[in-house]
């Protein structure tokens, strides 16, 4: 498969690191082969949208054209439920959800 | 008391009339769940206290001589919709320690109508499949052929209510997860027009596709959840503010004069013999009641799975980034720093479809790619809208098949997800197009069911479940059961 400049449309196991790292995923070694090998033919099967003739075409962002999304009024709705949202979270403390020290 | 062959409406008017009880009859769906339902895997969570505390109150309703048609008549919900104080997974070991802290809307409204709650069914993880073997919680298996797919990503629902555990379930369809596996278990999917339904509470996968709807036995069951779903609602932005038909009151509108446009593009290659047999003669049968058949093209259709597989993987990607073991959700162990959090967490939490999928929407969005990929594909997202505008300015609704094949084995796509992504291939055109659409039984090929489906235009919900329905009353292929759970 080729795309629209020419080029073979195959990622490299560096592409796929580079990938991973902007969507924060961490990949085993073993796995790397395997999304190498899927995402690059997922690339080139989409590659057939080249093809398609959209020249001054409008992308199309949303289905019902037309539709504006709302906005609402800048006020309080909700009640305070912070108990209930952090009974979910992994480490909390007096309040404020835990991470890792993120400032020497 | 058995309500194995009743569908909604049925055990409805039972409960009306006080032929049993609404605890009685969910107690018989818990049973039935607990016994005859083991060896599918079609729920996550059971939550059998609930419903019968649902239940009570139901018949306190009745008692009191109050409720409507959906009164004490029990349901699953896919588990993708949060439900309150109660494990909502969507599928994924990310969310698999996830209570959620509220209803979604879908949830509050079918409670206040007065269904009971039996349990949260199994999925696809995060929506993101078509055979459901990408849940964290294994693969469910088909009523039909416990060796085969049931379908996805809805495919605990449609599981559950093909082998009568429960007489409807939720689900929820980006490309296709409601029609394909109600087409591949035997039911009636129906997904409405985007934004018909409220997403709020909805675990969000795509956002610009995502819309819920109902897997049941027959069109008239979809009518009456459908329409104590449906409707307005401001905590979605993309919520359509417009009334809410009386579904099933629209049901019995003729089919007569009705003009079908039969899609020439999904009748191609790739169509399984059996089911192309079987579609065709069901939109003859259509013919026969009285509508005009119209051979229609829509050129740039073909090119949905591709568009499809830009935009959904993109929007999924934006989506995802809250899953950050911070608020919420699976958190690694151990984190060395901020970065070593996300990427650990991320990395155990999801799944290898998610992850794919994740990475893929990361690449077409990502800076030099924006244009080439997801640009592009929003606009042939134009062209493909705009072939259906122009078929629906001459016809009423279209028709053809909802999947190329019956069910397939378990593990037969696993390993390439191109052959996975083309299950979808007769399903995805509504979602870009944010049209409702639903498939309907229409025959069996080698004892597995056969979805046809009909798509309309925007708003026509009525006229499609008129249709579905039009044709339930000339047929029987919604009332059969799989002959494990008959």
């Amino acid at each position: 498969m080729f795309s629209r400049t020419g080029a073979i449309v195959t990622l490299t196991r560096r592409d796929v690191e580079s990938i991973a790292h902007l969507a924060r995923l961490e990949i085993s070694e073993a796995e790397l082969p395997v999304y190498v090998q899927s995402l690059s033919a997922i690339l080139a099967f989409v590659e057939q949208l080249a093809s398609a003739p959209t020249e001054g075409v409008e992308p199309m962002a949303h289905p019902l054209a037309g539709q504006v999304q709302r906005l609402r009024e800048d006020q309080v709705t909700e009640s305070d439920r912070h108990d209930r949202y952090q009974a979910n979270a992994p480490a909390v403390e007096a309040g404020h959800y835990l991470v890792p020290r993120v400032i020497e | 008391m058995n309500p194995h062959h009743a569908t909604v409406a049925e055990i409805g008017r039972a409960l009306r009339a006080r032929r049993y009880s609404s605890v009685e009859v969910t107690r018989w769906f818990l049973d039935r769940i607990a016994e005859a339902g083991k060896a599918l895997n079609a729920f996550v969570t059971v939550t059998g206290e609930r419903a019968l505390a649902d239940a009570a109150r139901a018949d306190a309703t009745i008692a009191g001589g109050e409720g409507g048609p959906l009164t004490g008549v029990p349901l699953a919900h896919k588990d993708i919709f949060c439900t309150d104080g109660i494990l909502t997974s969507c599928g994924s070991r990310m969310l698999a320690n996830f209570v959620a802290p509220y209803d979604a809307t879908v949830v509050t409204r079918l409670a206040a109508a007065g269904m009971v709650l039996l349990g949260k069914t199994n999925m696809d993880e995060f929506a993101m499949g078509s055979s459901n073997e990408t849940s964290h919680f294994g693969p469910v298996r088909n009523p039909w052929d416990g060796t085969r797919v049931p379908g996805g990503s809805s495919g605990g629902s449609a599981a559950a209510v093909a082998a009568r555990l429960a007489p409807v379930a939720t689900g929820t369809d980006t490309g296709g997860s409601i029609r394909q596996p109600a087409a591949l278990t035997g039911l009636t999917g129906f997904k409405p027009t985007y934004g018909r339904v409220s997403r709020f509470g909805m675990i969000a996968f795509a956002s610009s596709l995502d819309q819920a709807g109902v897997l049941a036995q027959s069109a008239e069951d979809a009518a009456l959840v459908l329409a104590a779903m449906a409707g307005f609602d401001a905590r979605d932005s993309t919520s359509v503010d417009a009334p809410v038909p009386d579904y099933a009151a629209g049901l019995e509108r003729p089919v007569k004069g009705l003009r079908i446009g039969i899609i020439r593009e999904f009748f191609g290659e790739g169509l399984e013999a059996g089911t192309g047999a079987a579609v065709r003669a069901a939109i003859d049968g259509f013919r026969a009641m009285g509508a005009t058949l119209v051979d229609v093209s829509l050129p740039q259709l073909p090119l949905s799975v591709p568009t499809y597989y830009v935009v959904a993987p993109a929007e999924c990607s934006s989506n995802l980034s809250r899953y950050d073991g911070v608020r919420f959700g699976h958190r690694c162990r151990d984190p060395r720093d901020l970065l070593d959090l996300y990427r650990r967490t991320r990395g155990e939490g999801f799944g290898a479809e998610v992850k794919r999928r994740i990475m893929t929407g990361t690449y077409v969005l990502s800076a030099g790619y924006y244009d080439a990929y997801y640009l592009k594909a929003q606009k042939v997202r134009s062209l493909i809208n705009e072939d259906f505008r122009r078929a629906f300015a001459a016809v009423d609704v279209l028709m053809g098949p909802t999947t190329p094949t019956p069910a397939f084995a378990i593990g037969a796509k696993t390993g390439d997800p191109i052959t996975m992504y083309l299950n979808d291939i007769y399903t995805i055109g509504a979602n870009l197009a944010g049209l409702p659409a639903v498939s309907v039984p229409c025959g069996l090929v080698e004892g597995l069911p056969v979805g046809l489906q009909i798509i309309g235009p925007h708003f026509s919900e009525e006229r499609l479940l008129a249709a579905a329905h039009a044709w339930q009353c000339e047929t029987d292929w919604h009332r059969r059961l799989p002959p494990l759970y008959a």
